[in-house]
């Protein structure tokens, strides 16, 4: 790989070119990822947030895109969504939109289905073909519960998205393990140098480089690297206390002042940036490398205990680091240094120090990995490159268990099981949108309870034509389904707080049905926005994605994620 | 074609409409009790004319929501071209369209797919165009990657107000994206905080010091910025640098590589090359989609009153979006500043603190850093006298010396000075501050 020369240059292909901006993220194998995937959308309503989610999602290159949606294009599609023009009118809306959408991507495949969601959803295998599914409301309950309880047995991730006037909401139903290794955590929080915990060969770099500390010349002295600084005074600090490292908030920044006071001051900038970013390390880089307890849970989740040969990677390699943190009392070391002020030549050798033993932990964690296999009788070996990013970021891994939403049905109550208390705890907090979640339930109980002909055919959404009537329905409904969450959670909060949780529930249902069951562009483009993103986290399993409920509000401007 | 439209019966060219009526024709919990439904609403949003600036990510976000929101004039000013990489999220451009102006093809889609809405391009910069222009439109939508054109804007509008005057108010309603995060934040000039009140919330990114490029590369980037700012000029001083051109910029690449090589730095790549000497920043549909959306339903709520805005005074004027970890939103009232540059109505001097041993050039250098000032071009007179011009060339000249001398021997403790900028219509005052 390594030569003398520079290597000749390929430049960018016409794919990294266009992809470019988005690669800057994702990478490629991210890429890869979108690429692979096969996107269903079962629309319905005015149809416009589950487009605006698609065209996010076409423009990044997802590999292949399918519309259902058996409605026929009118009048009033036209002024709402932006994937329809006037020559469409009295067309399926699945085949145009779908059609438009392609126009946006070359490189994406784009199908549709016309027929009704009833049948559609009949057919045997209907879903099979997908590896993401986007449902929209309005949807009758027993078609949702299908598609559900189909996301819950083949583990596709499944969205179901309402946006509504000025609101808007969806919830995703991931598998019951989705765990993610790149988090893509800021790169301040990233910084793990291990100065309360050095190793051997980081204690004799930093011996070297301050050997002679305070003879040596004015140049010299200001281009001590500061990791060096840091542990070469944190010797004399454990020295004079008993071999005690700086703990608390005090000794901390007592140490602070040691180090400051250790800085050259006769000089014509009046002090030194090694030492000014030595002092400024001091509090967040003096912490015991103690992973945070999210991640020492994974490390005790069912699925990593015993390995078995259908085992996923994830829990293989969690179990060898758990491993490795049960002998040693800490993670494997992530191996990246940030920049400082150094000679470039000391700041390589550091960096290799780092580096060196980044190599050495992740060859440990390898090792445990090979022997899982071997006794569990794993045929395919787990890849070298994805343990060792798994051991670079294993103090960020994060796994969510992901879970069914709400199927409102008919004469059914809403049930909240373990997330009850929560739920109704925070359903009175003065900016909650919990109150907002539950009208949209409301709103999905009146249309599983209203026919638009009486026939069990389309769905009536609220507010359509009878404004007040409706308003008071659905008030009504989202009335009783917070009294059955209170009753659940058994819990009494004090009459004020009801009372207010009251009126703004019946604020937001009257604002809902206002709509008339119909989108603002605005609030589906943004919808459609959050939607898509979170459709990329989930394919490919990088960044954090929702768990498990978004709300917005536009006439506030504001969100709020809950586990429901 | 337009025309015939428009002269169908309003109930006919309402049918379209259908959803955005209902919410125009129903009062909310929310709405105004003096707010009166139906026609007059329909009227305003169809006749506000609105400026669009920006015709990038955003941009082509915000003409598609606007007309879909029932906006019929809008004009939009981009001085760009299309470039390949913009067609990952830039939806109303095609391959063929790469090299064309964006305002101009931005317009011509939207105008096609959205029947009856007329789009006024302008390929130019928002500089060329003066008071009067800007007077016209109701609102003003920014989509703009440039915090420079953003403070023009800004400064711009807030000089436009004339308090005998309600027209002369144009809210500005700001988006901005880079990667996951972004803002949308609307502004009323001279009544709610404004661009340059905020601007320390957008800190520009510290520069690597020249000797550290020059003697000490530790990072690829160093050795990129090495051969961007030091070997071209060394080497191919008498080329003017094309970022956009693929021999320029594997040019670079392979000198940084050398270099990279002779200092044991390893992670020098092409595509790092293209993002440093470019300064990329990434940018994603789902963002550009939320933050246009976020900022144009405001730029629908104000001119329908269907529901409370942002900037509202004593209201919430900024919402702030992260989607890297889930979905994080924080919207809240950013505070006028009393000492603005631009909006406070004494022009109060802000105190700044300086090392009175920094020379006058190592001082106007860190402006372009400092977050709340980040002036690149200065210009800068004490109360008795000019210290540094660079213009006109004979002043210039005549200043020049001073550029080597040290504060303490230029103002006294405590001294007002005024700093000028070649691109922003208004001067800075400061008072000098020195540190003990
Ligand atoms: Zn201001």
């Amino acid at each position: 790989m390594a030569t003398d020369l520079p290597h000749p240059v390929q430049g960018p292909t016409a794919k990294e070119k266009k992809y470019d901006r988005q690669l800057r993220l994702w990478g490629a194998t991210g890429q890869m990822a979108l690429e692979d995937s096969h996107i269903l959308l079962i629309n319905s309503g005015p149809g416009v947030v589950g487009l605006e989610t698609l065209k996010n999602l076409v423009l990044p290159g997802v590999g292949h895109f399918t519309i259902q949606d058996s409605s026929v294009v009118s009048e009033a599609d036209l002024g709402v969504n932006f994937f329809l023009e006037d020559e469409h009118l009295g067309g399926f809306r699945a085949e145009h939109t779908c059609n438009l959408l392609k126009e946006l991507n070359p490189d994406v495949q784009g199908s549709f289905v016309s027929e009704p969601v009833e049948t559609f959803l009949a057919h045997a295998d209907a879903l099979y073909p997908y590896t993401l599914i986007l449902v929209t409301a309005p949807i009758r309950p027993e078609l949702l519960a299908k598609v559900s309880a189909y996301a819950d047995a083949a583990l596709i991730p499944l969205f179901y998205i309402h946006s509504v006037g000025f609101y808007s909401h969806f919830s995703i139903h991931l598998p019951p393990a989705f765990p993610i290794v790149d988090t893509h955590p800021s790169p301040e929080t990233t910084t793990d140098l291990r100065l309360l915990k050095p190793w051997p060969e980081l204690v004799q770099y930093a011996a070297e480089k301050t050997k002679a500390l305070d003879n040596m010349a004015a140049d010299d002295h200001g281009h001590v690297p500061y990791i060096a600084l840091l542990l070469q005074y944190l010797e004399e600090w454990k020295a004079s206390h008993d071999g005690e490292v700086p703990k608390n908030y005090k000794e901390k920044t007592s140490f602070r002042d040691l180090v400051s006071k250790a800085a050259r001051t006769n000089n014509a900038e009046g002090g030194e940036e090694n030492f000014d970013e030595a002092v400024a390390a001091v509090l967040k880089s003096l912490n015991p490398p103690e992973p945070n307890t999210s991640v020492k849970d994974i490390f005790r989740e069912k699925e990593g205990l015993t390995i078995s040969k259908g085992s996923a990677s994830f829990w293989v390699i969690t179990h060898a680091i758990g491993l490795f943190y049960t002998k040693h009392g800490v993670l494997p070391v992530p191996g990246s240094v940030p920049d400082m002020k150094a000679r470039s030549a000391d700041y390589i050798e550091l960096q290799n120090v780092y580096k060196s033993k980044a190599r050495k932990d992740f060859a440990e964690v390898l090792e445990s990995v090979r022997v899982l296999e071997r006794n569990a009788n794993r045929s395919t070996p787990i890849e070298e490159k994805d343990v060792e990013a798994f051991c670079k970021n294993a103090a960020h891994i994060k796994l969510v268990r992901g879970r069914p939403f709400h199927v409102v049905q008919a004469s059914e109550t809403v049930k909240w099981g373990d997330r009850a208390k929560s739920i109704a705890q925070e359903l009175t907090f003065p900016d909650s949108l919990v109150p907002l979640y539950i009208a949209f339930l409301a709103f999905d109980e009146f249309v599983a309870t209203h026919d638009k002909d009486g026939l069990g055919g389309a769905p009536k959404v609220p507010g359509e034509s009878d404004l007040e009537g409706d308003s008071e329905k659905v008030t009504g409904i989202a009335y009783k389904i917070l009294n059955d969450l209170l009753k659940e959670a058994a819990s009494t909060p004090d009459d004020d707080d009801l009372d207010t949780a009251k009126t703004r529930l019946g604020e937001f249902v009257q604002e809902i049905v206002r709509a008339g069951g119909g989108e603002l562009h605005n609030i589906a483009a943004l919808t459609g926005g959050l939607v898509s993103q979170e459709v990329i986290k989930v394919i490919t399993e990088q960044y954090i994605p929702v768990d498990n409920t978004c709300i917005f509000d536009g006439v506030k401007s504001k969100s709020a994620v809950i586990r429901v | 074609m337009a025309a015939a439209d428009v002269q169908t019966s309003p109930e006919q060219g309402r049918a379209r409409w259908k959803y955005l009526d209902t919410i125009l024709n129903r009062p909310g919990p929310f709405t105004d009790p003096e707010w009166v439904p139906g026609e007059p609403q329909i009227e305003s949003v169809s006749r506000s004319k609105v400026l669009v600036i920006g015709a990038g990510g955003l941009g082509c976000e915000i003409l598609k929501n606007l007309a879909l929101s029932g906006f019929k004039d809008i004009h939009v000013i981009d001085m760009d071209t299309i470039d390949v990489s913009n067609l990952n999220r830039q939806f109303l451009f095609r391959h063929a369209d790469v090299g064309k102006y964006k305002a101009e093809v931005a317009a011509k889609f939207v105008e096609k797919r959205v029947k009856g809405v007329k789009i006024t391009p302008y390929c130019g910069k928002i500089q060329d165009k003066d008071e009067e222009y800007y007077m016209q439109f109701a609102l003003i939508v920014c989509g703009l990657d440039s915090i420079e054109a953003r403070r023009w804007i800004n400064a711009t509008l807030v000089g436009m107000v004339d308090n005998e005057n309600p027209d002369s108010l144009k809210p500005l309603i700001d988006g901005g994206t880079e990667g996951f995060k972004g803002q949308a934040r609307v502004i009323f000039p001279t009544m709610t905080s404004c661009i340059e009140c905020q601007l320390d919330m957008h800190a520009p990114r510290a520069a690597v010091p020249l000797c550290t490029l020059a003697t000490i590369p530790r990072q690829p980037q160093h050795c990129i910025e090495w051969a961007h700012i030091i070997a071209w000029e060394e080497e191919r001083k008498d080329i003017t640098l094309d970022n956009d051109d693929p021999e320029h910029i594997t040019w670079l690449f392979q000198k940084a590589l050398k270099r990279a090589q002779e200092f044991n730095i390893p992670g020098v790549t092409y595509s790092m090359t293209q993002g440093v000497v470019k300064n990329i920043i990434p940018a994603i549909a789902s963002t550009n989609a939320i933050v246009a959306a976020s900022c144009c339903n405001e730029a629908f709520k104000i001119v329908s009153n269907t529901n409370p805005f942002l900037g509202y005074p004593g209201m919430d004027n900024y919402m702030m979006y992260t989607g890297d970890e889930s979905v994080y939103t924080y919207t809240f009232g950013h505070q006028k500043k009393p000492d603005c540059p631009v909006c406070s109505e004494e022009q109060l001097a802000r105190p700044l603190q300086v090392n009175p041993n920094l020379t006058l050039e190592e001082f106007l250098t860190g402006l372009a850093e400092r977050p709340e000032a980040q002036l690149k071009k200065p210009s800068i007179r004490s109360e008795e006298k000019s210290l540094y011009y660079q213009f006109p060339p004979d002043l210039q000249e005549q200043t020049r010396p001073n550029l080597s001398k040290k504060l303490n021997e230029l103002v006294s403790d405590g001294e007002e000075v005024a700093i000028t900028d070649p691109a922003f219509p208004l001067q800075f005052k400061y008072k000098l501050v020195f540190q003990k």
